[in-house]
């Protein structure tokens, strides 16, 4: 399992009500079914995703973040985790009200454009970054919407988001991925 | 061996109250089963049926000679393992296949109850079917399970019984019948009462069948069971036996006559006012009803795990209206898991071979069967 997977599962509680939002084939959904919470469910669009997550024994519901959200009602949920698909959305700021009107928190992870490796790609090579962490070309890339964990903090502190954040200006320049917690 | 002695029958004494107002008792509920239940009598899927199925839901129906109708879903070694699995399948009542219907004596008139048959519901049809679990001291289900006619069961089966299943596969169907399929099933219905042997639903004492009129509604509702794509694909503009058009009413094409085919083996089955009863059955089907219209309070007090399945070319009963029961279940926060299955073969596909539809019930039957 990488290792974001573990640092966001070091986040929740245990015995939380959780839901992973874009849960992919279910692996962190399955480390933490096993290790900290039974009750846990899914989210995800991709149709062979979620059989593998019904392979795994894990309860997910094929759906589209974008629109299937509404249907969970204020605060049913102790975490809503989303990782690295914010920047996917067509409307990351109504999913980010989603996740914080249905979770008491929200754990988001987003791919950092302010890393230096993504710095220097575009001042020497002249052209958009690939890395590992932003593996696809200008051309077939699904992320919309790129942002630096510096941008990603000034929109919480302008929304008034509580966001656990130490070392900006560090973080922002060497990780090639910022984790948060966010609460109203 | 006459053909009655190879249908089981749990005869019914507890009287039972209809929604129509009448109450029955001393009924026959025709069944079978699959494989054994286990010490613990905790292996038991109970299987409701759709329209024109019935108990023979797999190996050979033994009174038709055909397959049973989930024979891909269900068996030893399938999705739902009989090897595992204790399944029990129930004809519904207001059926032709041994279970309290239309074309049974009626000990008054000493003749077939014909029209005079009470009208039944989808809840009438599950309170008879309960009876089935005291018969095999079963104190809680491991899952209900069945598609269209009988995903409508399942959900009636878990609001009425909420703490009787562990598991609910509800597949292909909806909590209330649009108006659209309440319109398909009209077609049907007028169709048999446009035959004038159908005789106002006495044509047992005649000795007619209204064997045209009962072929047609099968026709018309075998089209609503199949999609645009998957009949071009198979039919298109092919022609039946014949190099060009015949400029006639025979059947040109290929489809003219499987659907004529379609029909013609349907009425050697199927009573046709089994067929009024049942669709009529299926139009009164809203789970909202008792609830002022909200879904979610049917399964207020349910402790089922729930698992939805709906497929892509499905137009009879699609994705939307299935996904609305995720919605209610979500809203109160029910453990409620669901796939859409990708599949050209329209409402059919729950019956067919469909194998990321069959792969996704053995995993989550087996997975969930660890857990309990």
């Amino acid at each position: 399992m990488k290792k974001e997977f573990y640092n966001i599962a070091n986040l929740v509680t245990k015995n939380a009500k959780i839901l992973d939002v874009g849960c992919g084939n279910g692996e962190l959904m399955k480390y933490i079914n096993e290790n900290i919470s039974k009750d846990i469910r899914g989210i995800e669009l991709s149709k062979s995703n979620v059989q593998k997550c019904v392979e795994k024994g894990l309860t997910v519901i094929e759906g589209d973040a974008e629109k299937d959200l509404k249907q969970f009602p204020d605060s049913s949920f102790d975490f809503v985790i989303l990782s690295q698909t914010l920047q996917a959305f067509l409307d990351p700021e109504n999913v980010l009200n989603e996740l914080l009107r249905i979770g008491k928190k929200a754990i988001v992870s987003i791919p950092n454009f302010g890393h230096w490796k993504v710095r220097l790609h575009l001042l020497f090579k002249g052209t958009m970054p690939v890395t590992e962490n932003l593996p696809n070309e200008w051309y077939n890339t699904p992320n919309l919407h790129m942002c630096t964990i510096k941008d990603f903090e000034n929109y919480c502190m302008q929304r008034n988001i509580k966001i656990n954040l130490k070392n900006l200006k560090f973080q922002n320049l060497f990780s090639e991925l910022g984790i948060f917690i966010l609460e109203k | 061996m006459n053909e009655k002695d190879k249908i089981k029958t749990l005869l019914v004494k507890k009287p039972l109250k209809l929604d129509c107002g009448q109450t029955i008792s001393d009924f026959p509920l025709a069944y079978e089963t699959y494989g054994k239940l286990n010490d613990k009598k905790d292996n038991a899927i109970l299987v409701f049926h759709a329209l024109t199925g019935d108990q023979f839901a797999s190996g050979t129906n033994p009174i038709t000679k055909k397959d049973g109708w989930w024979n891909y879903a269900l068996g030893p070694g399938k999705a739902i393992d009989t090897d595992k699995y204790f399944v029990v399948a129930a004809n519904v009542i207001g059926g032709c296949m041994g279970s309290f219907g239309p074309s049974d004596i009626n000990s008054e008139t000493k003749k077939p109850y014909g029209t005079n048959f009470p009208v039944i519901t989808i809840n009438d049809m599950v309170n008879a079917q309960y009876n089935l679990l005291e018969h095999f001291k079963i104190e809680k289900l491991f899952c209900v399970i069945g598609g269209s006619m009988g995903g409508m069961q399942v959900l009636q089966f878990v609001s009425n019984f909420p703490n009787k299943a562990h598991t609910a596969i509800p597949i292909a169907c909806t909590a209330s019948h649009s108006a659209q399929n309440i319109a398909l099933n009209e077609l049907g219905r007028q169709s048999i009462m446009a035959d004038r042997n159908w005789q106002d639903g006495f044509y047992e004492e005649q000795n007619k069948q209204p064997d045209k009129g009962l072929a047609v509604a099968r026709m018309a509702a075998h089209i609503t069971y199949l999609s645009k794509a998957g009949l071009q694909e198979k039919f298109g503009r092919k022609l039946q036996e014949r190099d060009d058009l015949k400029f006639s009413f025979d059947a040109d094409f290929q489809i003219e006559s499987y659907l004529r085919y379609q029909g013609s083996v349907f009425v050697d089955r199927f009573d046709a006012n089994s067929y009024l009863y049942i669709t009529r059955a299926m139009d009164y089907f809203d789970l909202t009803k008792k609830f002022g219209g909200n879904l979610s309070k049917a399964f207020e007090k349910s402790d089922t795990k729930f698992f939805i399945i709906s497929f892509t070319s499905d137009w009879l009963y699609p994705t939307s209206e299935n996904r609305e029961i995720v919605i209610a279940l979500n809203a109160i926060g029910k453990d409620v898991g669901f796939v859409e299955i990708t599949s050209d073969k329209g409402h059919d596909s729950f019956l067919l071979d469909v194998p990321d539809f069959l792969n996704t019930v053995r995993n989550f039957l087996n997975k969930s069967y660890e857990k309990i």
